[in-house]
């Protein structure tokens, strides 16, 4: 069920746009910031909200990369795998973290610590290779590094 | 040299009284207060600025498509989704200087008649979200935004959206279905959105960078803006490179700037020990340009008579030890990865030329693979199928087959990638 501070914020987003289904977004967005994903029942829970459908709201949920329809770990490490990246380490730095944290792309560390997703490109290929950390940016990587940045995450 | 975009950015930016105090919101004053909509829309035409998102479709025209003699809401978006690859542009201008974007919304919108503005912003920039958001407060506390703008009847809403993720956010239609709520796939024009846009109403989508250009053109007119330039394609441009050269970066330079000046002057040439090969002078999805090209002019007509497309003007350099197969596989990986699947050939070609790619790439390619992706440049060409995503996606791909054919073969022969080991 939806928290009364979830469902206010969602009421508040319908109040922006001409048509409920309009905040569905929005409404996926709110739910995911206070879950930190989007479950069966909260998809249900958005429905009922916007009066929507159920499967149309999850046709929405799952378009997008960055709503998680599955549980995911305290930080999210997202490595760019686009193309300047791919020219600058991408692979080593792949390799590196891969093996750093013991899983692959789409798992969650045992401890729940960490979700590891690649990412499309950036925008800071300049700086190229780059990932984030939940909202922090990390440029200019070199494997060697990866173990302070992510010792800063608990 | 000017640098009318670039001059005035700042990390963090300049607040609302700076700004003003560099000639900022002059040219909303001067727009909202002392000219009508049509003048606006004029000098615009006259610069005949185009596009700086990628197609380059004139500004003045597509805002000259939306009907003025209607009621009701319209709305003006700045497309600040970049996510084309090796792109980084427009994070320059919206952490650097919101304010002018804000100020040339506040132009376009007013040329328009919109009623409310949104910026779509993509997730990942988080600073330029938070200095965008401060910035759009302090216009409203200033009376640039709001009811009744600067005490004339003109008054406009601004907001920002923050995507969730999907390049094709980036293509306007598709864009405009996100704005909705919506999955974001692309509509069928027309009806084009200047006529029928978000909610049904007309409604302009520019790029940031097109848009942040607006202010200027409005104060100093259409013959200064044109003066900028090396060609015929009018104003700066900004530039970027990225890849094995010695200062990857972006700069802001005449329209028409060459190749050569870019890579050997402002990035300063390629690292010690890598020599170029080639490069996608606009983003993943323009073809690839070589070492005969490195004195064509980058603006539009230039890039476009060599055989490829300005694009974003931000350019991916290849050098002689990455390997083309393994570099074109990463961007088909991410074409078939975006592709919304709505249209057939997109969908179902996409993967299957990242898995030819591939196979290539691991030593696993057969002689024919060759003519089968030459095919699936046509077949999943312009034309046939429902957005650019697919062409664009193309774009690289045919060229890579023409420029480094001998690479190709190369690992079908050998049976295995001679620049990289893959265990």
């Amino acid at each position: 069920m939806l928290t009364t501070a979830e469902k206010e914020l969602i009421e508040h987003e319908i109040r922006q746009v001409p048509a409920k289904k309009a905040a569905c977004i929005e409404a996926l967005k709110i739910v995911q910031e206070h879950r930190r994903w989007v479950s069966d029942e909260s998809i249900q829970d958005v429905a009922d909200i916007l009066e929507m459908s159920p499967a149309e709201v999850d046709s929405v949920a799952t378009f997008y990369n960055l709503i998680f329809r599955q549980p995911v770990g305290r930080h999210i490490i997202l490595l760019c795998d686009s193309i300047s990246c791919y020219v600058m380490g991408y692979r080593d730095l792949h390799r590196h973290i891969t093996r750093l944290l013991g899983i692959q792309y789409g798992q969650t560390t045992p401890d729940g610590r960490f979700t590891l997703l690649p990412n499309p490109c950036l925008g800071t290929c300049d700086h190229a290779p780059a990932l984030m950390v939940d909202h922090d940016l990390y440029r200019d990587l070199q494997p060697e590094t990866l173990e302070n940045i992510l010792a800063k995450y608990t | 040299m000017e640098r009318p975009l670039t001059q005035h950015i700042a990390f963090p930016p300049l607040g609302l009284r700076q700004y003003e105090a560099v000639g900022g919101y002059q040219a909303a004053r001067k727009a909202v207060k002392h000219m009508s909509p049509q003048e606006v829309l004029d000098i615009v035409k006259e610069s005949n600025i185009k596009g700086r998102g990628g197609a380059g479709f004139s500004t003045g025209m597509k805002w000259s498509f939306v009907p003025m003699n209607v009621s009701g809401p319209k709305y003006l978006v700045a497309n600040a989704d970049e996510m084309e690859p090796g792109t980084f542009k427009d994070r320059w201008l919206l952490e650097g200087n919101p304010h002018q974007l804000i100020e040339g919304m506040i132009v376009a919108a007013y040329a328009i008649q919109a009623t409310e503005a949104f910026v779509f912003l993509r997730w990942a920039y988080k600073t330029a979200a938070a200095e965008i958001r401060k910035a759009i407060q302090e216009a409203y506390d200033a009376g640039y935004l709001g009811q009744k703008i600067l005490g004339t009847d003109y008054s406009l809403d601004l907001h920002l959206h923050t995507g969730v993720g999907r390049y094709m956010c980036g293509e306007e239609t598709a864009l405009l279905n996100s704005l909705e709520g919506k999955r974001a796939t692309p509509r069928s024009k027309p009806p084009f959105p200047q006529v029928s846009g978000l909610f049904g109403r007309p409604t302009i989508v520019n790029n940031v960078e097109t848009l942040s250009y607006i202010p200027h053109i409005v104060n100093k007119g259409a013959a200064w803006f044109q003066s900028l330039s090396h060609t015929a394609d009018g104003g700066t441009k900004i530039y970027g490179v990225s890849g094995r050269v010695k200062k990857p970066g972006a700069w802001e330079l005449p329209m028409g700037t060459t190749m050569r000046e870019l890579i050997e002057e402002h990035a300063g040439g390629m690292l010690d020990g890598y020599r170029f090969r080639g490069a996608l002078p606009g983003g993943a999805s323009t073809d690839f340009l070589v070492e005969e090209h490195l004195d064509v002019k980058m603006d539009f007509a230039g890039v476009a008579a060599a055989g490829s497309r300005l694009g974003t003007g931000t350019m991916v350099v290849l050098d002689d030890r990455t390997c083309p197969v393994g570099f074109v596989h990463n961007l088909e990986h991410f074409f078939a990865q975006e592709s919304c699947g709505f249209c057939t050939p997109c969908r179902e070609g996409l993967p299957w030329t990242e898995k030819l790619l591939w196979a290539i790439e691991q030593g696993e390619g057969r002689a024919e693979d060759l003519a089968l992706l030459a095919s699936h440049a046509t077949l999943l060409g312009p034309g046939n199928t429902f957005c650019a995503l697919a062409p664009g996606a193309m774009e690289p791909l045919q060229s890579a087959l023409k420029y480094f054919r001998d690479d190709f073969e190369r690992h079908i022969k050998e049976k295995k990638c001679p620049y990289h080991t893959y265990t």
